[in-house]
């Protein structure tokens, strides 16, 4: 270990793709750290005798102990450390939004000016390392005989996938579209996390043991009382979050609306934006994405990426943007334009159907509301019109109903998320165990991945003591 | 991937397939559907389930060739495989409790119709279907219907085949006879549909219709197959497919199942002459 730390302030950047290129092709934005930038960034720890950034991580990776592989060069070392607490590193690395969790809590982060060590930025180099140069397969554990079903291969139900199959247990993952990786394949675009890298990571589980079947809807192909009856011992539920929500304004289904869902469907999983795809999307010349979370940010990347103008009417200001700063920033650069403190009334159309634009009314900032955020109120007569050709919602989505609709005995709130428990995902049917978006309505991978984690363990217990 | 076991082509663009896929034939029940991909990069077709053999492990699908994706299918043949066979998806039909039931079918939805009329018959109704076709070239499922039907009304557009006249013209004929309906059934174009919950209306007859608007995932996530139904949105794929006619906004179903038009004829256009040179 060096005797002497990096005590420079601030972390290293991230080498990227320059925005006005970037705008133009789906390729990944950010590059990942070099061997060299990896090593200074490392150097930037000082391993805290008590880490408090291993708090703010919900899956616990003990950070500290990685960060100090990468100082020995240990690359590989550094990856054994994370994997143990991650199925998903390579995606983790990407998408977490670390700013609020790990990042949040280093002490290098305190004070002006001053900025956390670059852990996600690190954790993404050790899994790039491990998946370029690594030829050790990962080896199936001894079978400990039992059997545990897993519904939707998105975030959740992969880690707790990987969690029980390293455990010993037989583990079958259901999935109802044709690929597996739930938001990571129809969500999160290319440009953010590629496709083979998730393929990459869904393989290594598969070299662990787990059986994935695609084209499996449980509620439907299969209900879950007919996977006990199959000799499943025990259920996990990571459906996701899938209805999307509308505004309930005039003209929401004219042609050229779209979820933000069905934009980044068509274009991520089904590759619509490559020439040759089966499946159309709009390339459209002005586009406006209504909501201020990371999929609204994802949308309107999307869209520029298409060829589009594309403007975000967002009703608050642009610091409460529920999307992380990165991605605001990210898009920013990229020339896509912030319409904050906006808000849509109203969408129009032209003879054919088609949207032609939307009525858009200016809001200001009142007194804060329940979430603590000040209120944004109509500025009366403030309405404009802003001539579009495609409208994007991005406002969210509701739990899909599927599996309450066939599941006898199973709760669900008044929005219809399935009710568990926070720290095991038990949930009111025994044996039935939940997590990710289908419990929370629509969150972040890395919060669907800690509850993966929980639940699996949950069932570890639940199946030990059940066979004692 | 999942095997074609049969097909037969009932008229010059719709065919019949049977698919291997035991878990779907295992559940589908008349008025689901199910989401095929024909390969890796194929698109999601949804597709009505027109009958299942429990025991083979069979479901039977009946398609007509409309564009890109449907004209590949067309050309696969018994032996081959689809790349994805899911579901069943979607709500299925009421077809219990009935007395007697108007099935009506336009066209290829026919081939929808069928299993909800067989269902029907088999649960007890009395079933009259009218269907519908431009002319006797395209006349498919005669046989079949006629199983199932304890009345089988054919109209077509120019005359050839059955009685000349649109499928309301029939319902009409019928209705001012003086009979009765517990229910009418309807299933194909949109403009077809619209115009048969019209006339129901006006004899006040619940009339139920089955939606096909253009989906992509078909299990309640994208939002695409939205419709407005009793001024609601409702998603066609878990809410649906069937809906109350007398309620749903076809305008608006009609405009939105244009979306894709000029895409569609051109890939459509570029998949013919694919197959074209393939020939030479």
């Amino acid at each position: 270990m060096p005797a002497k730390f990096n005590m420079r302030p601030d972390k290293n950047k991230m080498p990227s793709q320059d925005p006005k290129e970037r705008a133009k092709n789906f390729k990944e934005v950010a590059l990942g750290y070099t061997e060299e930038l990896a090593l200074d960034e490392a150097n930037r720890c000082l391993h805290c005798p008590k880490p408090l950034c291993v708090e703010g991580c919900p899956v616990s990776i003990d950070i500290p102990n990685f960060i100090a592989k990468i100082k020995e060069k240990d690359y590989e070392g550094a990856y054994q450390i994370i994997h143990k607490s991650s199925s998903l590193p390579a995606v983790c690395g990407r998408v977490c939004p670390q700013e609020s969790q790990c990042e949040s809590k280093c002490v290098r982060g305190k004070g002006p000016n001053r900025e956390p060590v670059g852990i996600g930025r690190l954790e993404r180099f050790v899994a790039d390392w491990h998946m370029n140069n690594s030829t050790e397969k990962a080896v199936k554990p001894q079978s400990n005989g039992h059997k545990i079903a897993i519904v939707g291969a998105g975030p959740s139900g992969l880690t707790c996938a990987g969690d029980l199959a390293k455990l010993g247990y037989e583990v079958s993952v259901f999935e109802a579209l044709h690929k597996a990786g739930g938001v990571l394949v129809y969500g999160i675009p290319e440009f953010r996390l590629p496709k083979v890298i998730v393929q990459k990571e869904v393989e290594n589980l598969i070299d662990l043991g787990v059986k994935v079947y695609t084209d499996t809807v449980i509620g439907r192909t299969i209900t879950i009382d007919e996977l006990f009856e199959q000799g499943f011992e025990a259920v996990f539920v990571g459906s996701g979050a899938g209805l999307p929500k509308f505004m309930g304004i005039k003209g929401e289904n004219l042609n050229g609306v779209y979820s933000a869902n069905e934009f980044l469907t068509r274009t991520n999983l089904m590759k619509a934006y490559t020439e040759d795809s089966e499946t159309p999307i709009a390339h459209s010349k002005v586009v406006a994405v209504v909501g201020g979370g990371n999929v609204a940010m994802d949308a309107a990347r999307c869209a520029l990426r298409l060829g589009a103008e594309v403007h975000i009417i967002y009703r608050r200001d642009i610091e409460e943007m529920p999307a992380r700063k990165e991605e605001i920033h990210h898009a920013q650069e990229e020339g896509i334009i912030f319409d904050t403190l906006n808000n849509p009334v109203e969408v129009l159309g032209d003879e054919n159907g088609h949207v032609c634009g939307v009525k858009v009314i200016k809001m200001q900032l009142g007194e804060p509301d329940a979430s603590g955020r000040r209120r944004p109120v109509p500025v009366e007569g403030s309405e404009y019109v802003l001539p579009i050709d495609c409208l994007i919602m991005a406002l969210g989505t509701s739990p899909n109903p599927l599996i309450k609709k066939t599941t006898k005995g199973l709760e669900t709130n008044d929005h219809g998320c399935i009710i568990a428990k926070e720290e095991t995902g038990e949930t009111s049917r025994v044996g039935v165990y939940a997590g990710g978006d289908a419990v929370t309505g629509a969150a972040t991978v890395i919060l669907a991945m800690g509850a993966g984690k929980k639940a699996a363990k949950a069932i570890d217990e639940y199946i030990k003591s059940k066979n004692k | 991937m999942f095997k074609i076991v049969r097909r037969r082509d009932l008229n010059p663009t719709v065919i019949m397939m049977d698919i291997e896929a035991p878990l779907v034939a295992n559940k589908a029940k008349a008025g689901q559907f199910i989401i095929l991909r024909v390969d890796e990069e194929g698109e999601r077709i949804p597709l009505t389930v027109a009958g299942t053999n429990k025991k083979e492990g069979t479901v039977e699908i009946i398609f007509q060739v409309v564009g890109a994706s449907t004209l590949l299918l067309a050309h696969k043949q018994v032996g081959d495989y689809l790349q994805d066979f899911v579901g069943p998806l979607g709500e299925p039909s009421e077809v219990e409790g009935f007395n007697k039931v108007c099935v009506i079918g336009g066209g290829a939805g026919c081939a929808i119709a069928l299993p909800v009329a067989r269902a029907l018959h088999e649960n007890g109704a009395k079933v009259t279907s009218i269907v519908g076709f431009r002319n006797k070239d395209l006349v498919i499922l005669e046989d079949e219907f006629k199983e199932v039907s304890d009345e089988y009304i054919l109209m077509s557009d120019d005359g050839s085949a059955g009685t000349k006249g649109l499928v309301t013209n029939a319902l009409e004929e019928l209705l001012k006879k003086g009979e009765k309906f517990d229910r009418v059934i309807c299933i194909g174009p949109l403009i077809m549909m619209k115009f048969v919950c019209l006339l129901t209306k006006k004899y006040n007859i619940k009339t139920v219709v089955s939606m096909n608007p253009i989906m992509i995932d078909g299990t309640g996530m994208c939002g695409c197959c939205r419709l407005t139904v009793g001024g609601k949105v409702k998603f066609a794929c878990v809410d649906g497919p069937d809906f109350d006619g007398h309620e749903v906004d076809f305008d608006e179903a009609i405009n939105r199942n244009k979306m894709y038009r000029d895409f569609e004829r051109k890939k459509y256009e570029e998949t013919c002459n694919l197959f074209k040179k393939e020939v030479k």
